[in-house]
């Protein structure tokens, strides 16, 4: 695929998008708004593994602290206000991310994965026994947020929304990216020491990106929650956060766009799987091991199947 | 001796026994992870494979040991078939993909573990002759198998010890983590010691799943609590050190024993408290050379 290909596929599939809802059923659109939550979700775990080189397997811990904060920000039998408790969920998130960051971002490589690791499980643990949480149940958020007048249990206000904030997450990074502190992250993830003796603060950078993505994580949670009803500790479990990473990693890292590519055909190859059999991890797990053995550059470069296997003809 | 010294005696047995039980897991872990380089979060799956054999052969044979004797071999050559049919393609790979496909083992294994046997809850009995309790006090007792447990435990640690330390074969396992091109040149198949090594750390994590089956219960997910107490162990006594992960074990015994015990209001959090300390003083583990 040409580079020059690129802004007219993506000009394509926003209007795709935008039009939807006039031809697609509540099914069709509950399902696209589900992959474009994940896309959220997937992106902002890019900017740490495909940028920074901060491979995190605890990024559910922020999309649950999104999540739960709609729910504690929810009159028991009413909506809460969109404009109150949205910035309060991504602010929520970027905190804990500040908090956490300080402390896993003293490792760094196979440390860095286990330690984020285990904070996410800690943020699960805590929320399966907190009884204030729901516990190990969970809790219902029993209606979505409105936003003034506009109540997005009506109509398509709740897909639009998360279309405007799919777009407006994928601008921010898109603009993060090209500036100065883009090109810093890509510099950290190659050489960080060389980065530092040239004068960049290096911790502060990775810190920085860190918070970014975790409040962009809070944002997907804080949607996932308003568009199921429902929060559980699953949400900051290492099971969410493994199936986002293989959307990062399937899409192809360190390509924005790649990651919405991966959320789209993990979350349909879910529900197609889901519809075939209930057994349907055994063939998600085995697709997840061909596609690391065969397709080292992700579904965004499938000509690296072909490269792979004739670098093996040549061995 | 009064009651709370006897009480506060065992919990620290408790404390112990989890301890030594918790290190037959991450030592296979930290094993392959220091000699191969390998990060492998199917490593819990190993130690519910281990629990579920010793469930289906100790009701098909009626004795522990017996299925123990079967279930062994059993996971040393499910790691053998593992090493040769995945895991040797990811020695050059990057940790990131290590990690996405032993997640997606994850879900095969736990998913063939539904097919076969179903998602309940079952127990395996306690062998006849140890199933007892140790007397104290007049109402303190402590059971015979969870004594015998830690035996058995600090037995296969000593036997570890010696393989490593003492025989030709730990001396190329060790040089293998030092340096693969040198020890190759010298004439020694490290593949064939990787996959030994493999094998090795399979078998030890199913062993400690057979032989804690009877005083916990097998239950589907068993196998990722253990892994994250594991990677837990792991990050604490330092990344790829044998040493680091039995003292980081005991500790996370200790803690995670006498937390329940004494604030049980914050027992599910001490022990990654204990690790966030850990990393503040020492990012790189007790144990642990240079954070890689």
């Amino acid at each position: 695929m040409t580079k020059q290909a690129w802004p007219i596929l993506l000009g394509l599939g926003l209007i795709v998008l935008i039009a939807l809802p006039l031809v697609a059923g509540k099914f069709g659109l509950d399902l696209a708004a589900r992959i474009m939550i994940m896309a959220i979700f997937a992106m902002s775990l890019d900017l740490l593994v495909g940028f920074a080189g901060m491979v995190s397997l605890g990024h559910a811990a922020f999309f649950g602290i999104g999540a739960y904060a709609l729910y504690l920000l929810s009159p028991q039998y009413g909506g809460a206000s969109l404009f109150l408790s949205l910035p309060a969920a991504v602010v929520a998130a970027a905190l804990a991310a500040f908090v956490i960051g300080l402390l896993v971002l003293r490792s760094s490589g196979v440390y860095f994965i286990m330690v984020t690791l285990a904070f996410g499980e800690m943020f699960y643990y805590y929320a399966n026994g907190a009884r204030w949480l729901g516990g190990s149940d969970g809790a219902y958020v029993y209606q979505r947020p409105s936003a003034g007048p506009i109540d997005l249990g009506q109509g398509h206000a709740f897909y639009y929304l998360v279309l405007i904030a799919l777009a407006a997450s994928y601008l921010l990074l898109r603009v993060i990216l090209r500036a100065p502190f883009g090109h810093a992250l890509r510099g950290i993830r190659s050489n960080d020491h060389r980065m530092r003796s040239l004068g960049f603060a290096t911790p502060h950078y990775k810190l920085l990106a860190f918070v970014i993505a975790g409040a962009l994580a809070g944002l997907a949670g804080y949607f996932d929650a308003a568009q199921f009803g429902v929060v559980n500790p699953e949400l900051f479990g290492w099971r969410l956060s493994g199936s986002v990473l293989m959307m990062v990693i399937l899409g192809g890292m360190g390509t924005i766009d790649g990651a919405i590519l991966g959320a789209a055909v993990l979350v349909l190859l879910e529900n197609f799987l889901g519809d075939l059999t209930t057994h349907w991890l055994l063939p998600m797990g085995m697709f997840i091991v061909a596609a690391v053995l065969l397709l080292p550059q992700g579904l965004i470069d499938p000509a690296s199947l072909w490269r792979t296997t004739r670098a093996r003809r040549h061995v | 001796m009064s009651d709370t010294l006897i009480f506060f005696l065992i919990q620290l047995l408790n404390a112990v026994q989890y301890g030594l039980l918790l290190f037959l897991v991450a030592s296979g872990l930290t094993l392959i992870f220091g000699i191969m380089g390998i990060i492998n979060l199917a490593h819990g799956s190993f130690y519910m494979i281990g629990a579920y054999l010793a469930f289906v052969f100790a009701d098909v044979t009626g004795n522990l040991w017996l299925a123990l004797a079967i279930a062994v071999p059993l996971s040393f050559l499910l790691g053998l078939l593992l090493e040769t049919l995945l895991f040797r393609f990811l020695y050059s790979r990057d940790h990131l993909y290590q990690v996405l496909l032993t997640y997606g083992l994850i879900l095969v294994f736990e998913e063939l573990r539904g097919i076969t046997v179903g998602n309940d809850v079952h127990g395996v009995p306690v062998p006849h002759f140890l199933d007892f309790s140790i007397p104290l006090t007049a109402t303190l007792s402590y059971p015979a198998y969870r004594l015998a447990l830690s035996v058995i435990c600090l037995v296969v640690t000593a036997l570890l010890y010696l393989l490593i330390q003492k025989t030709k074969l730990g001396m190329a396992i060790r040089a293998g983590a030092f340096n693969r091109e040198m020890v190759q040149t010298l004439g020694i198949d490290i593949g064939l010691i990787y996959r030994l090594v493999f094998a090795l750390g399979v078998a030890l994590a199913a062993f400690a799943g057979m032989v804690a089956a009877p005083t916990t219960s097998v239950f589907p997910g068993m196998g990722n609590q253990v892994l994250i107490v594991c990677f837990v162990t792991v990050v604490i006594g330092g990344i790829g050190s044998i040493k680091g992960a039995f003292l980081g074990a005991l500790l996370i015994g200790l803690v995670d024993t006498f937390g329940a015990v004494y604030a049980p209001q914050f027992s599910g959090m001490l022990v990654y408290a204990l690790m966030a300390a850990v990393l503040i003083w020492r990012p790189a583990g007790l144990f642990g050379a240079t954070a890689r």
